[in-house]
């Protein structure tokens, strides 16, 4: 005799601790398996878009910061690239040098968040987390140095950058290059083979190959599904094609593939900053552009290997000052493409797993 | 190196079965109609030597006369790229084919578009708001919606 | 290609009641909430010292607040980098963010208001027990930010909920917001907790 069950429906809301921001999803449960995903966008939607139309394009360069919050420095570059490559605006050396450096920095910073919030997911209640946040307040002091930010740094300028580096910058970057090799090591060490990880992670929330192609997915998601495909490496912009680094590839797809390449992300990270402060090269950080910048009638895109994906902008300008049209090729919102396929099969607890594992960022998602 | 293959040489490879469907090969854009999307879309997916197999993005911009929709495409096996546009002459009711059925990718950006701009997509499986909420007056990115209205 | 729908329960019913209940509180909300600044007028006032009794309470009431956790935006990397080891905020006893309101007291609106998520910061408010805070940390809570004037951004928190406490900052850095946390304090110092207060 079989025990008559029936589905409930449950709202995993928008204000939850485990949610990485504002993010709703519904679920349709059978006893602790989920059976069906509905997720639900849009609280955290500003319009960026329309309002970066009222606005010239200088002054949308601080909307870019905070698309996705936690990693504003490289959110600046594929708009200013956008933006240079409609109005054939040349960029010093120097300057291409600082972006390299700054934006592989940033890489570093989310990868820690992700990693710290994924434990902090799992249940290692707060340890790595805090253990993550150590380090990134280093990381952030070098950024106070440069441009006086902590948080949306505002960094990226069309011709270059804002700031020139002051002196004690490069002995402080050295100091925190030779130490952070070994904390990622002792934290690697630490969580790697943690049975309670393996046991969560491996095997969790598969993403095939054909799916994760075939659903736009980008970045640490799309490589951990065992495409090898990195913005920086097939279509190479600023000074990239000048430095040596590999490109981790995951082979199963699962949440554990994921975390594995974001420590070895940051790895490579560190290697192609130790490459770029040798090759750092004197001069000056910005070609004067005139402040009322009216680029000639065209449109333009421009993406870049963000931290969490692909992220590009489409800007379409009419000849005036301000921009006719700004789009955001939002990599975590095409990530979330899959997040049915994902999560569906899996228990509830397995569910808060997985979306951390994609790591997603609430402010690009709804722009 | 991502090479833009000039939409001139895809015109040439295009032109035995869709002739009069190219309406314009710009130098790095080809723009079609939009009623036959879903064919050519589906000849550059599975053409061999196109092999367009990752969509990178849908966005749309509001002429005033008319609603462009652009398509980025990329072939990851070969490193090539290609934006398509279409253009739909509708103001009131714009629609234009859906091509989910191709490359999942496009059915959050759909939404998107649908829901910001009004363009609806036949075809797709769950054509509904994405960022506003039912019973918002209007589509917000269209160039007559004032803001702070 | 379909996606099999087998939801059981109607999401465009749940998304119109959503859509309802929105439109509602929009038109409710045309004006700002005026400041719980009664204390002010009472002091000039009355002139009385505070009891012991209250005196006790206010001071253990102020040296544990415990905020809700209610992260929307950017203003919460702020915060959790104030949770964080280096700008401890557990040495002022508010280490615990309760996920749960009715275990919380104090409310820091981290992040730029939208009228999607309005109605649930207003339940969140409505659940939380008497006495509660608000403190509205950042530009974005405080007037709307730099996305001010956008279609979908609550012009300021206190549309919606009473603030005690304005911290200016995009984001504010952690020591500003634990300054917006000593004058809260200060505010609770001075509190009646047993006369009529004037609503």
């Amino acid at each position: 005799m079989a025990l008559k069950t029936e589905p409930f429906a449950i709202n995993l809301g928008p204000l939850h601790p485990s949610t990485h921001g504002v993010f709703r999803m519904r679920a349709t449960m059978d006893g602790e398996v989920i059976v069906d995903l509905e997720p639900v966008f849009g609280y955290l939607h500003r319009g960026i878009e329309k309002l970066a139309e009222g606005r010239t394009y200088k002054q949308n360069i601080p909307f870019t910061d905070r698309l996705d919050y936690i990693s504003s420095m490289s959110n600046g570059l594929p708009y200013v690239m956008a933006v240079e490559k409609l109005a054939g605006i040349a960029v010093p050396e120097r300057a291409e040098y600082l972006r390299v450096i700054m934006a592989e920095l940033q890489r570093i910073v989310n990868h820690l968040i992700a990693v710290g919030t994924l434990a902090n997911d799992l249940g290692a209640f707060q340890t790595p987390f805090l253990y993550m946040f150590r380090e990134r307040e280093r990381i952030i002091d070098l950024f106070e140095m440069v441009c006086g930010q902590r948080l949306l740094y505002n960094y990226m300028r069309f011709g270059g950058v804002s700031h020139d580096i002051p002196d004690e910058f490069l002995p402080a970057l050295k100091k925190l290059l030779n130490r952070l090799p070994g904390f990622i090591a002792e934290y690697d060490q630490l969580l790697a083979e943690n049975e309670i990880l393996l046991a969560r992670t491996k095997g969790i929330g598969i993403l095939p190959k054909k799916l994760a192609i075939n659903s736009s997915a980008s970045g640490p998601v799309l490589r951990a599904s065992g495409v090898k495909w990195d913005i920086r490496k097939a279509d190479p912009y600023s000074v990239y094609d000048r430095f040596e680094f590999d490109i981790p590839t995951g082979s199963a797809g699962d949440c554990y593939d994921r975390y594995r390449i974001k420590i070895a992300e940051m790895l490579q990270s560190i290697r192609i900053i130790e490459q770029a402060i040798e090759q750092l090269p004197p001069g000056k950080v910005w070609n004067k552009v005139p402040l009322r910048l009216r680029p000639p009638v065209g449109e333009a895109f421009a993406h870049i290997e963000a931290p969490k994906g692909e992220l590009g902008f489409y800007v379409v300008s009419d000849g005036s000052e301000k921009p006719y049209r700004f789009h955001v090729r939002a990599s975590t919102l095409i990530n979330l493409t899959a997040l049915r396929d994902m999560i569906v099969g899996w228990k509830l607890a397995d569910a808060i797993v997985i979306f951390g594992s994609i790591d997603i960022c609430l402010g690009e998602v709804d722009r | 190196m991502t090479l833009a293959l000039t939409a001139s040489e895809i015109a040439t490879r295009l032109k035995e079965g869709f002739a009069d469907i190219i309406v314009e090969a710009g130098p790095d854009s080809l723009l079609v109609k939009s009623e036959s999307l879903l064919d050519i879309a589906s000849f550059l997916k599975t053409e061999p030597g196109l092999d367009f197999n990752y969509l990178v993005h849908i966005t749309a911009v509001d002429y005033s006369d008319y609603f462009e929709l652009v398509y980025h495409l990329v072939s990851l096996k070969h490193n090539h790229n290609l934006m398509i546009k279409a253009r739909c002459y509708d103001r009131e009711a714009p629609t234009v084919p859906s091509l989910v059925s191709l490359w999942r990718g496009a059915e959050l950006q759909e939404r998107e578009i649908f829901d910001l701009m009004g363009i609806r997509f036949y075809g797709h499986p769950n054509m509904k708001r994405i960022f506003l909420w039912e019973g918002f007056p209007g589509h917000p990115l269209r160039r007559d919606f004032a803001n702070g209205a | 290609m379909e996606i099999e729908k087998r939801y059981i329960y109607s999401d465009a019913e749940l998304d119109s009641h959503e859509g309802r209940l929105i439109e509602e509180l929009k038109k409710n909300s045309r004006q700002i909430i005026p400041d719980p600044d009664e204390w002010l007028s009472e002091e000039l006032q009355q002139n009385v010292l505070l009891t012991t009794v209250d005196a006790v309470l206010n001071w253990a009431r102020r040296s544990a607040l415990w905020p809700v956790i209610s992260f929307p935006a950017c203003c919460a990397f702020e915060l959790i980098s104030t949770a964080a080891s280096r700008f401890d905020i557990s040495r002022f006893g508010m280490e615990i963010l309760r996920a749960s309101p009715r275990q919380a007291d104090l409310m820091i609106t981290a992040g730029t208001l939208t009228w999607k998520l309005a109605p649930q910061i207003k339940r969140l408010y409505d659940q939380m027990a008497e006495p509660k805070w608000v403190i509205a940390m950042g530009a974005c809570g405080i007037s709307g930010g730099v996305v001010k004037g956008s279609y979908s951004v609550v012009p300021g928190y206190n549309r919606i909920v009473p603030v005690d406490v304005y911290v200016p900052g995009c984001p504010p850095r952690p020591e500003a917001l634990l300054y917006g946390i000593q004058m809260l304090r200060q505010k609770i110092k001075k509190r009646k907790s047993f006369v009529e207060e004037k609503k």
